[in-house]
This record gives structure tokens, C-alpha cells and sequence, in this order.
């Protein structure tokens, strides 16, 4: 125990500080169907019905939701997806 | 205009059909509009595309396209068409926004390693719809029934590339039309018959009728 406490706490000054995560948004526009984007969002991410019906309706009122997060390149493949499919999506570090 | 996609039991697993009936007139307008828009995005530039001709026979391709395949990356400033800038959005920054010079620089960065791809794929989508258009016509020929249209069937991996491509399709003709928030897409129901936009008003309300019954067919 203490060995590996003694090399853990050795780590940290080898390793830059831990990513602070990204995160996906998805923008409104008045062109997108609500069902379309809910399509998406469960096609896509896998969310369930209520889920994306949610994240639809965050878009459609706020104009803008938060749709995933997680490491910058990660966001990146998801952004690239979600304007394959014509939705109008940003990556940005979580603040 | 009242042919819309209803669900179908595809050959395969039964699952994800979908089937249309499309008169000639609606067929010719698709066909139009999908045709336009392949002409926007412009030739297959990635490498190994159509417009690259590597080798044999190449003395008779456009020298200029021949350069443009020799970079494998893509652009790093968004298009200068607004339909094309809205199917190509940036990735980073806020939509509307003026950008700083780190965002900018990390948008043209994303955009030159992915540009190229979703061009591709958004071409590949639109020639699916062409192609299907195409299919069902000559489907109708063959029958001996002119001008009584054609029934479009889709499986499931089609009807997937209809509805992309019903959207791109979507997104270039309101920005063409200018429509920017719900306001203006209100306004597009008070448009006299008198109005230059309107046949193009009517094409964008008729395909959103399409990719709405589409999408549903689709909905797991």
C-alpha cells in the first residue's frame, strides 16, 4: 500500500493536469425537425425516447443543450457526426 | 402533393422500409433540387475520388482538379456560400459570433481534417436520392403508364440516406430563402401566390412533409 501510494504520488508531477472535459452542443435552428433531431439524438448517442425528447426540447426553448461530453477528441467525432446529419453543433471546454 | 412515406417491411430483417408514391412532376422537382445541391458541394476532391485521375487517360482530366486532389486536407475557411457555410458549420466557436484568433484557428484546424469526409458523405446521400429517383422512373417506363408516376421503395440503409439528404436539402433552400429563426419561417406561410419565392417556399414546406413522414418510419 505504501509503495504504490509513494509512486501514485509521484505521478502527478509526470503527467499534465487532468483533462477538464468537453462538451458537445447541439444549437438551435428553425429549419430542423423536432422529431428529426430526436431521431438523432437516439440513433446516434443511443439516448432513450424521453432522453432526446428532452435534449429536442433544450434546444428548441434555450436554444442550445448540452448533448455529451467527454475527451476533446471524443466531442470532436461527435460534432463531426452531428453535422453529418446537418444538425448545427460546437464543441467547447466545460467551464 | 399528398404522397407521403409510409412504413414497408424491408427484404431483410423486415425492419426500416419505407415506400412512396411519387408522381413525375414530384419526381422532376426532387430530382432538380438533389442535382442542384450535388452542383453546390462541388466533385469528389478526397483522394482516391472521382475528380482525382490518377494516371492512364488523365490527359483528357481538368489539369487545375488534378492539382486539387494532390492535398489531401481540406479548407480551413468555412464556404462562402451561406447554404453550403450553414451544411459545413464551424466547430468550434459560438454560432453568430465573432471569433478569437484561437477559436478560428482551432475551427480552420477541424475543418481541414473533416470537411472533406462530410462533403463526401453529404454527396453520397443526394446521389442516393438521384439514384432511387431514377430507379422508380424507369420502373414506370418499363410498366407503360406514363405520367401515372412511380412507386419510390426504400430499405432501410436508403431510407437512412433519404433522410439526410431531405435535410441538406432542407437547410440550402432555407438559406436560401432566408430563413433565421421561427419568425421568418411564419412569414413564409403569408407569402402571396404573387411571390418569386414561392414555388421555392412551396418546395421547402413539401420536403419537410416528406422527411417528417420519412423520420417517422425510422423512429426506434
Amino acid at each position: 500500500m505504501e509503495i504504490e501510494r509513494t509512486e501514485s504520488a509521484s505521478k502527478p508531477a509526470e503527467e499534465p493536469v487532468p483533462d477538464v472535459p468537453w462538451v458537445t452542443i447541439v444549437h438551435n435552428d428553425p429549419v430542423n425537425l423536432m422529431s428529426y433531431v430526436t431521431y438523432v439524438f437516439q440513433t446516434y448517442f443511443g439516448y432513450s425516447k424521453d432522453k432526446a425528447k428532452k435534449l429536442m426540447l433544450d434546444v428548441h426553448h434555450k436554444g442550445r443543450a448540452t448533448v455529451s461530453q467527454g475527451s476533446r477528441e471524443a466531442m470532436e467525432r461527435d460534432v463531426q457526426a452531428m453535422h453529418g446529419y446537418g444538425l448545427w453543433a460546437t464543441l467547447q471546454q466545460d467551464r | 402533393m399528398a404522397g407521403y412515406f409510409e412504413p414497408v417491411a424491408s427484404a431483410g430483417d423486415g425492419r426500416g422500409g419505407a415506400a412512396i408514391a411519387l408522381d413525375e412532376v414530384e419526381i422532376s422537382i426532387l430530382r432538380s433540387l438533389a442535382t442542384q445541391l450535388l452542383e453546390l458541394i462541388g466533385p469528389d476532391r478526397a483522394p482516391g475520388g472521382g475528380a482525382a485521375g490518377n494516371g492512364d487517360g488523365g490527359g483528357e482530366e481538368d489539369p487545375l482538379k488534378a492539382l486539387d486532389a494532390m492535398f489531401t486536407d481540406g479548407p480551413s475557411e468555412p464556404p462562402r456560400d451561406p447554404a453550403l457555410a450553414r451544411l459545413f458549420p464551424d466547430a468550434y466557436g459560438e454560432p453568430g459570433r465573432e471569433q478569437d484568433e484561437e477559436t478560428r484557428r482551432l475551427a480552420a484546424e477541424f475543418r481541414r481534417f473533416t470537411e472533406t469526409d462530410l462533403r463526401t458523405r453529404k454527396r453520397e446521400g443526394l446521389l442516393a436520392v438521384v439514384r432511387g429517383l431514377d430507379a422508380a422512373a424507369s420502373g414506370t417506363d418499363s410498366s407503360g403508364t406514363p405520367g401515372a408516376g412511380a412507386v419510390l421503395t426504400l430499405g432501410p440503409d436508403e431510407s437512412r440516406q433519404w433522410l439526410g439528404a431531405l435535410n441538406d436539402l432542407r437547410l440550402a433552400i432555407a438559406s436560401r430563402l432566408g430563413v433565421t429563426d421561427d419568425d421568418s419561417t411564419d412569414s413564409l406561410f403569408a407569402l402571396p401566390d404573387s411571390d418569386p419565392d414561392k414555388p421555392m417556399v412551396m418546395a421547402y414546406f413539401w420536403l419537410g412533409g416528406l422527411q417528417e413522414s420519412l423520420v417517422e418510419t425510422l423512429m426506434p
